[in-house]
């Protein structure tokens, strides 16, 4: 097995003290940026990017500054179910899916289970991501070629199909909550023809509204606001503090090997095409909530439904490096400023790396699995310490969260204006928090909206107008009927049971 | 003191007048939405959709949605309805939400560092009722930690107000 | 770190040239506004100068890149445009400084900044998939017209921006119609291409030039004024400067991308001056120089009066391809 040999070879790369060492400190640094809502993964790799540029100069040096950045996006990746869970605050995209039973268990007490849960699916996920990358590479690199407009679209609606259609709230207010998400997405500039939608010549109004705006207004102030009228306190601060937590929920974990391995094979999906790590948390979500035998009860605190978002986010995180080394085309933000990295160091990505830089690619990829151990150790340890943070009394942690809040509100675009729009998004998130709305739709919709509006008018215009594009071969015929498939799936199994019950 | 209670269990809103409320809103903004789109072009073009063609439909679903929602809160039967929010509830709710809506507005004058501390500071006096020398501790320990994080290690410039010109720091 | 020892002397010589004591030096780190988003090519050069600064201690402040990229870019050059008579603040531009205004009407003009330093001029390549049969721009061309209007698909990044006036200039040029379809980055545009979802593209060199040594791809012209002056071999036997100039293969269209550096308004000459000398010793470095060659930069740097000369010509032609094209605000299709 040649892979054997060039991973070897690349473990022989980056197995020196001074990268274990970066990677201890990138995935650390990874984790508090993935906690604070202010510092998402992009900013911390960018921040550092200059520091590696003098390191990229000597020899092996690269390597060891892709270990650094990596790392903390690893550590990024670990670091965002963290809040998700304990605050019912996403400190990055992919863990908005992680909420949805992250925090009810938090609020039964068992914000530790929750937490080695999703960390050791992050892991777990990772894992079969880099196995993938290591012995697949070669036949998987070109798949992302097959992704034109039309397949893009037709990926992003099986996201969409896979996550509604059992949704418990009323239909018109789902149907209205997720309309609103895909009003505000279409806010800013129209990615198709350049012109300025619904900002009513208010320059404010010019950036959109940012999904970490939204997100932390929805679902952290509004969360707070919600606990308020219960009295000063967080739900489930009880929770037992020793690591003994992380071995009892070792051994609930392997009942849901079916999620997981479904869950890891949607993320290295979604990370290969690329089409990204948050919907990919959703689709799995979604998936797993449909074909478990516990799916009534998700959301109200199941370890499973914490355990398909993480996993399918961490491989998707994972994956989406081999599009960006192979085709230099970047998953998420953080990937496109590794991106800008590499060729600031003066490697370019593309199909040639792999044979040109192979000590640089086997290295990097060594470090995948060195990184995401080193990850594992370092969140798994601290989950007591993170669980502890739930003793804080409310009326101080409360204001803390808040202001933490209004930071990240901040930093996303440099702008105060997001900050107020973060208060009215609090107030909205309490208001249909209380009357129903559901919130997971319309964030799904700000996510995924503009990309979804964006794909769908390409294909128009690569089709000169016509629908039948969905359909006009194999791939996107077959990803357009599944997503119909799980679309109309209550329908079909409600029907299905009535002529079995006919028939008998 | 009998008398507090009662008044703090009393409905401060009906569920159903803010089910209208709500629903309304929904409506509003969808009405603005489609106005904005025919502006754009709603129609199918030659060449796919316009600009306005996904917002105007998204919008007049909204619409119609709000509509289906306003008409079934109507229907709520005056002796079915139920409190939406206790006044009790509503006076704690609006205490933390004014001053975060104050805190919003102030960072503009005078900085997130010292809006921030002001902010802590209230939360803990007033609702945690905690020692002056507590309050002091937590708050100004706060922002020197969060300007630690952000100005010094991560680089993120964040809003200042005099103080810290007066100080150096920006 | 030190292995650069010619660069180290070519650097030195850089720094001896210049003033030693400036009349304003700056007193706190410096925000430098990227009005594009993370990982394009704005990005990549702001970084790359963030990482030039830091590494050979050219200044005693840091500077810290912003990406402020909504509307287009608007957000960033309003940001800069409010921020009158700040010396600490400075804006890399692309060609959205022109685009942006025109296409959205959102209210900025260059003229409300100040002209800083152009550092170099980005280069834009007609490409197509290798395994089609065209050689040079006039076969690519003649086979569109053939084909009939709106039949070739060009992919390019962003919607009236840069990729899509080539392309309209192409256009008004020839007689050919093509459809544009604009994409998120340069990367996926060159992945799309690759992939047969569209016909060509004009991607700048750094955003292809790796699916071109893979043999993927192949150049057709450049829309230089002139010859790229790279000789090194990129692929096994081709160099930069062996790609023909668009205009000498039957394709009358020449285009070059602005990438420079504005301050806000309202700066007094000194303050401009530090940065001129800031940037002068950034061109000087060996690391700069790599940069450029990698990306196939057009490596015109111009300050001052020329600079202002320049991009006022520029703005013009961007208002007359643009009235041309109908991508003016509120001028509708």
């Amino acid at each position: 097995m040649a892979e054997i040999q060039s991973l070897m070879h690349g473990f022989g790369v980056a197995l020196t003290l001074t990268n274990l060492l970066l990677m201890f400190t990138g995935v650390t640094l990874g984790v508090i940026i993935g906690v604070l809502p202010g510092l998402g993964g992009a900013n911390g790799v960018a921040i550092l990017l200059p520091l590696t540029f003098s390191m990229a100069q000597t020899p092996g040096g690269a390597t060891s500054a892709i270990i650094l950045l990596s790392c903390i996006y690893w550590g990024a990746l670990f670091g965002g179910a963290i809040t998700s869970i304990l605050f019912n605050i996403p400190g990055e995209p992919w863990s908005v899916a992680t909420t949805f039973d992250g925090f009810p268990l938090a609020q039964n007490g068992r914000a530790g289970a929750a937490l080695t849960a999703a960390f050791t699916s992050s892991f777990f996920g990772a894992f079969v991501a880099v196995l993938v990358i290591t012995f697949l590479s070669p036949v998987i690199a070109g798949f992302a070629l097959e992704f034109g407009p039309p397949e893009f679209f037709s990926v992003y609606l099986l996201t969409f199909c896979a996550f509604i259609g059992t949704s418990k709230e009323p239909a018109f207010k789902t149907l209205a909550a997720m309309m609103l998400g895909f009003a505000l997405a279409a806010v800013g500039t129209d990615p198709v023809t350049g012109t300025l939608r619904l900002t009513f010549g208010s320059t404010r109004l010019l950036t959109g509204f940012d999904f970490l705006v939204a997100v932390i207004g929805l679902f952290g102030i509004g969360e707070i606001l919600l606990t308020l009228e219960e009295g000063l306190a967080f739900k489930g601060a009880s929770a037992k503090l020793n690591l003994n937590v992380v071995l009892q929920t070792w051994k609930e974990l392997p009942r849901y090997w079916m999620t997981s391995l479904r869950s890891a094979a949607v993320g290295c999906f979604m990370g290969i095409v690329p089409g990204g790590a948050t919907p990919a948390s959703f689709m799995s979500y979604g998936v797993a909530r449909r074909f478990s035998p516990d799916g009534e009860r998700f959301g109200t605190g199941k370890v499973e439904g914490v355990v398909a978002p993480e996993t399918a986010a961490h491989a998707a995180g994972t994956s989406a490096l081999l599009p960006m080394i192979t085709l230099g085309v970047p998953g998420s933000p953080t990937a496109a400023v590794l991106l800008g990295g590499l060729m600031i160091w003066g490697l370019q990505p593309g199909p040639l790396l792999f044979v040109e830089q192979k000590d640089f690619v086997w290295g990097l990829i060594a470090s995948m699995y060195l990184g995401n151990i080193a990850g594992l150790i370092v969140v798994l340890t601290c989950v007591p310490l993170f669980a502890a943070i739930l003793r804080v009394p409310f009326s101080v942690i409360a204001p803390i969260i808040m202001v933490v809040c209004a930071i990240g509100a901040y930093t996303v675009h440099n702008a105060i204006f997001d900050v107020w729009m973060m208060v009215v998004f609090g107030i909205l998130g309490y208001l249909f928090k209380k009357l129903q709305y559901p919130l997971a739709p319309l964030v799904l919709a700000i996510v995924l909206g503009d990309s979804a509006e964006a794909s769908f008018r390409q294909a128009m215009l690569v089709s000169q107008g016509d629908m039948r594009i969905f359909f006009s071969n194999t791939l996107v015929g077959f990803l357009t009927t599944l997503a119909l498939l799980l679309l109309l799936w209550p329908l079909l199994s409600w029907s299905l049971a009535k002529i079995r019950r006919t028939s008998a | 003191m009998n008398g507090a209670r009662e008044e703090a269990d009393r409905a401060a809103i009906g569920k159903k007048s803010a089910e209208i409320i709500v629903a309304a809103l929904f409506f509003a903004v969808g009405a603005l939405v489609m106005y904005d789109s025919q502006r754009l072009g709603s129609t199918w073009g030659g060449d796919g959709p316009q600009p306005g063609y996904f917002p105007f439909y998204v919008a007049l679903i909204i619409c119609a949605s709000s509509v289906i929602n306003i008409v079934r809160a109507l229907m709520i039967r005056a002796d079915k309805d139920s409190a939406f929010v206790m006044r009790g509830q509503l006076k704690l709710v609006l205490a933390v939400l004014i001053p975060t809506a104050l805190y919003a507005a102030a960072i503009t004058w005078i900085g997130i560092y010292v809006a921030s501390i002001l902010f802590i500071g209230y939360f803990m006096r007033r609702l945690g009722k905690y020692p002056w020398w507590k309050v002091v501790a937590v708050s100004i320990g706060t922002a020197v930690v969060l300007y630690l994080i952000f100005e010094v290690w991560f680089l993120v410039p964040l809003p200042k107000g005099p103080l810290e010109s007066l100080l150096g720091l920006d | 770190m030190t292995r650069f020892v010619p660069a180290a002397a070519m650097l030195a010589a850089a720094l001896a040239a210049a003033p030693a004591v400036h009349a304003w030096e700056p007193t706190k780190s410096i925000e430098f506004i990227i009005p594009a988003g993370t990982g394009g090519g704005a990005d990549q050069m702001a970084r790359a100068i963030q990482g030039i600064v830091a590494k050979h201690g050219l200044m005693h402040q840091s500077l810290l890149p912003i990406n402020k990229a909504g509307g287009a870019g608007a957000e960033g050059f309003l940001d800069v445009k409010s921020a009158k008579g700040d010396p600490h603040k400075i804006i890399i531009t692309l060609s959205n400084l022109f685009t942006t205004p025109l296409a959205t009407g959102v209210p900025f003009n260059w003229r409300d900044l100040t002209p800083v330093q152009m550092l170099a001029l980005d280069n834009f390549v007609l490409w197509v998939n290798a395994k089609t049969p065209y050689k040079t721009p006039k076969d690519y061309v003649e086979a569109a017209k053939k084909a009939g209007p709106g039949k070739f698909k060009m992919g390019g990044t962003g919607a009236k921006q840069e990729d899509q006036i080539i392309t309209a200039a192409i256009e008004q040029r020839t007689g050919a119609k093509f459809t544009y379809i604009p994409f998120k980055g340069g990367g996926a545009v060159a992945t799309q291409l690759v992939g047969g979802h569209v016909d060509s593209t004009v991607n700048n060199p750094i955003e292809a030039v790796a699916q071109w040594r893979a043999g993927n791809l192949r150049p057709l012209c450049v829309f230089d004024l002139k010859r790229l002056p790279y000789k090194q071999k990129v692929t096994k036997d081709m160099a930069w400067g062996d790609i023909p100039v668009c205009k000498d293969a039957g394709l009358d269209v020449d285009y070059l991308m602005l990438r420079g550096i504005f301050m806000p308004p309202g700066v007094s000459q000194d303050q401009v001056q530090y940065y001129i000398d800031l940037f002068k010793k950034v061109m000087a470095t060996p690391e700069w120089q790599k940069l450029m060659e990698d990306g196939a930069f057009n490596r015109t740097a111009l300050v001052g009066k020329e600079y202002a000369d320049w991009v006022a010509k520029e703005e013009a032609r961007h208002v007359s391809l643009m009235k041309a094209a109908g991508f003016m605000a509120g001028g509708g299709k």
